[in-house]
């Protein structure tokens, strides 16, 4: 240290933001210099062998997405019918699904979006992962919408195309909203991802050895050569884009919420929809980045650069938005059973704790309340094991209050003589369960052959590169030692 | 291509290892009159743009998405209420046939999604992407500069240029390396 105290106040004068507070475990391994981080996360791609558990885990994920191809297939063939929707539940597992797998994409966009322009530096690690978990989180969410459709290959009568019969969409309707949203939402975060990645493509151009893999980064990095004019436009597009995608996050779940809030079946028709379901969306969300990253850092061995401080933060936000999920469903049952004057609700209310779903509400509950609580001990968010955990009980949770509020809700509306049960099929199972197996593999492509950390963003964060640091990269070793 | 017959050589370019040194020597090159020329870095350094000579007239970025985003909301409000109002009215209990704040979602998503797709295309149009090939591709050492080199070149159609002059010139910089670009 003393060695550089002649011109300590240059070395420090923007700090790391990870070394303001030294009691914080570092956003960035203190080893790490602008060829460390390079060759560490482009070796994944290009020199790294495929590990053994990779073809494993591509097997299941593979396995799964064939039951979903049969299972579609057989609803082509057959209908809707193959589900267990019926009247009076005519929305079940299907939406359910849509609204779930919609809500785990959305911590993708906080994190890379609204963080980013609230400046925390962390978020610079594990936002192209998380982007890439909202990208084929949205491809498995739009798949039900449309396989619901009774007759999904007129699925394109959902956009407004001028056509022979004049027939129009309604767009006084929330679902052709939810269909402009989601297809906005899916639009800006590829745009927004893809951007995002061209210099890093180029990062791989430049280091590949293979032919093919010259070809294919060379192709896809646009010939990006770094220039710094170029970088001038570039940042300022991805800022424009991170400001487009906040209130873009923020409004897809929304209106999504609105599908429900605008019909008037009790347990549906609420103004508290919105910032619940948004709420709710960035809990799950940030628990399936959790429940992805934990392994993923560990397996590749990129614990340097996604680090303790990542999982502390992200367990710090599912705690907040699960603090506020749980008081949707404080001031639910609260409107339902102390506030006077609307029987249905209170029916509601009494149906979903007592009756023949109750274990179900009981269990989410459970899930989504008290689990979340354990977040507020340093130790337990520290602690991987425990921490994975929690976010698979979380995201349970998070699926069966989805069912809760539109399946269960639909078994008993206003007339007793219509009301009904919902069982799932085999066919609802397959589908759920083919869409995880997509998603699996899609990732797992996505970490094999794409580079899933941001090396420019992640070289932002050393001290080295403040060009009046005066800091050679050496010194950056030298001065964190003590942390 | 017009540009190598007329420029056989592109330019000239050192080499640097931190991003110091790129800022000093393009502040030096712009200081000693040299104004056709580029950095070339791993991760943006904002001072080196404008050292080069890059200036906020030139990053036209915001103002392509800006008016991208007018006309996509005109665009989604207009389609909206044509649609509803005119194309396929339908009365359903004498309600009106353009209700505004129906249409605000639909609206608000196509100038989001026109202005977002306007300041990605625009980037890459004004900053000429994709372009596969460029003459700074062929200095052997430039597939550093998305590790973890700094470059710096002055191009031939600088009004000062000069082989010998910005050789000498680039040297006195105190580069890893400097090299011809072919054009």
């Amino acid at each position: 240290m003393s060695a550089f105290q002649d011109d300590g106040p240059l070395v420090q004068a923007e700090p790391l933001a990870g070394y303001r507070d030294p009691s914080l475990t570092p956003i960035i391994g203190p080893t790490m210099t602008f060829r460390t981080i390079t060759e560490k996360i482009s070796d994944i791609v290009l020199e790294m062998d495929t590990p053994k558990w990779w073809f494993g885990t591509m097997l299941v994920g593979l396995a799964f997405t064939v039951g979903l191809l049969f299972a579609v297939t057989v609803l082509f063939f057959k209908g809707i019918g193959i589900w267990g929707n019926n009247q009076p539940v005519g929305w079940a597992w299907d939406i359910t699904n849509f609204v779930w797998w919609i809500g785990i994409g959305h911590a993708g966009t906080f994190i890379s979006a609204i963080l980013f322009l609230v400046k925390q530096e962390w978020r610079n690690s594990i936002n192209r992962f998380a982007e890439a978990m909202t990208i084929f989180a949205v491809m498995c969410a739009g798949m039900f919408p449309v396989l619901h459709l009774g007759r999904p290959w007129l699925a394109y009568w959902l956009f407004p195309l001028p056509n022979t019969m004049g027939v129009w969409p309604q767009f006084k309707s929330p679902l052709v909203w939810d269909v402009f949203a989601v297809s906005t939402y899916f639009t800006l975060s590829l745009t927004y991802w893809y951007l995002g990645m061209v210099p890093d493509l180029g990062t791989l151009r430049d280091r590949a050895k293979k032919t093919f893999q010259q070809k294919l980064y060379g192709f896809m990095s646009l010939g990006w050569r770094g220039s710094s004019k170029h970088w001038a436009r570039y940042e300022t597009a991805y800022l424009l884009l991170a400001g487009l995608c906040t209130p873009l996050v923020l409004s897809v779940h929304s209106v999504v919420s609105l599908d429900f809030s605008v019909g008037i079946v009790p347990g549906w028709h609420s103004t508290i929809f919105p910032p619940y379901f948004v709420a709710g969306a960035i809990f799950s969300g940030f628990a399936l980045v959790l429940t992805l990253i934990i392994p993923a850092r560990r397996l590749f061995g990129i614990k340097e650069l996604i680090t303790q401080r990542h999982i502390d933060n992200m367990g710090k936000v599912m705690l907040a938005t699960g603090l506020i999920v749980g008081y949707s469903y404080v001031e639910e049952a609260f409107l339902g059973l102390v506030y006077p004057g609307n029987k249905y609700e209170h029916f509601l209310i009494m149906n979903r704790m007592f009756g023949p779903y109750a274990p179900f509400y009981w269990t989410l509950v459970l899930c989504n309340v008290i689990t979340p609580q354990f977040l507020w001990w340093r130790k337990i968010r520290n602690n991987t094991i425990v921490l994975f955990i929690l976010t698979i009980v979380i995201n349970i949770g998070m699926w069966l209050e989805r069912f809760e509020i539109i399946a269960v809700s639909l078994t008993r509306d206003y007339l007793p003589s219509s009301w009904g049960y919902f069982k799932p099929t085999i066919f609802d199972m397959m589908t759920f369960a083919g869409t995880l197996g997509f998603f699996l593999s899609a990732m797992l492509l996505f970490l094999r052959g794409m580079p899933m950390i941001p090396m420019y963003e992640e070289k932002m964060l050393l001290p080295a590169s403040d060009p009046h640091g005066h800091a050679e990269e050496g010194i950056f070793l030298e001065e964190t030692e003590e942390i | 291509m017009k540009q190598s017959k007329k420029y056989p050589i592109y330019g000239i370019m050192a080499e640097f290892e931190t991003p110091g040194a790129i800022l000093k020597a393009a502040q030096t090159a712009h200081d000693a009159g040299y104004r056709v020329m580029d950095a070339y870095t791993p991760f943006p350094i904002e001072e080196v743009s404008e050292a080069v000579g890059f200036r906020r007239k030139d990053n036209r970025v915001a103002l392509t998405s800006l008016i991208g985003g007018l006309l996509g909301g005109l665009g989604g409000y207009t389609l909206a209420s044509s649609a509803a109002g005119v194309w396929f009215p339908l009365n359903i209990a004498g309600r009106p046939f353009i209700p505004w704040p129906m249409f605000i979602p639909v609206t608000f998503e196509a100038t989001v999604l026109i202005a977002g797709l306007s300041a990605a295309i625009g980037m890459l149009i004004m900053n000429g992407l994709p372009s596969p090939y460029h003459p700074v591709f062929n200095v052997p050492r430039f597939n550093r500069v998305t590790t973890d080199r700094f470059f710096l070149c002055i191009e031939a159609r600088d009004p000062k240029y000069d082989e010998g002059v910005v050789t000498e010139f680039l040297k006195s910089l105190n580069p890893t390396e400097v090299t011809l670009v072919q054009g």
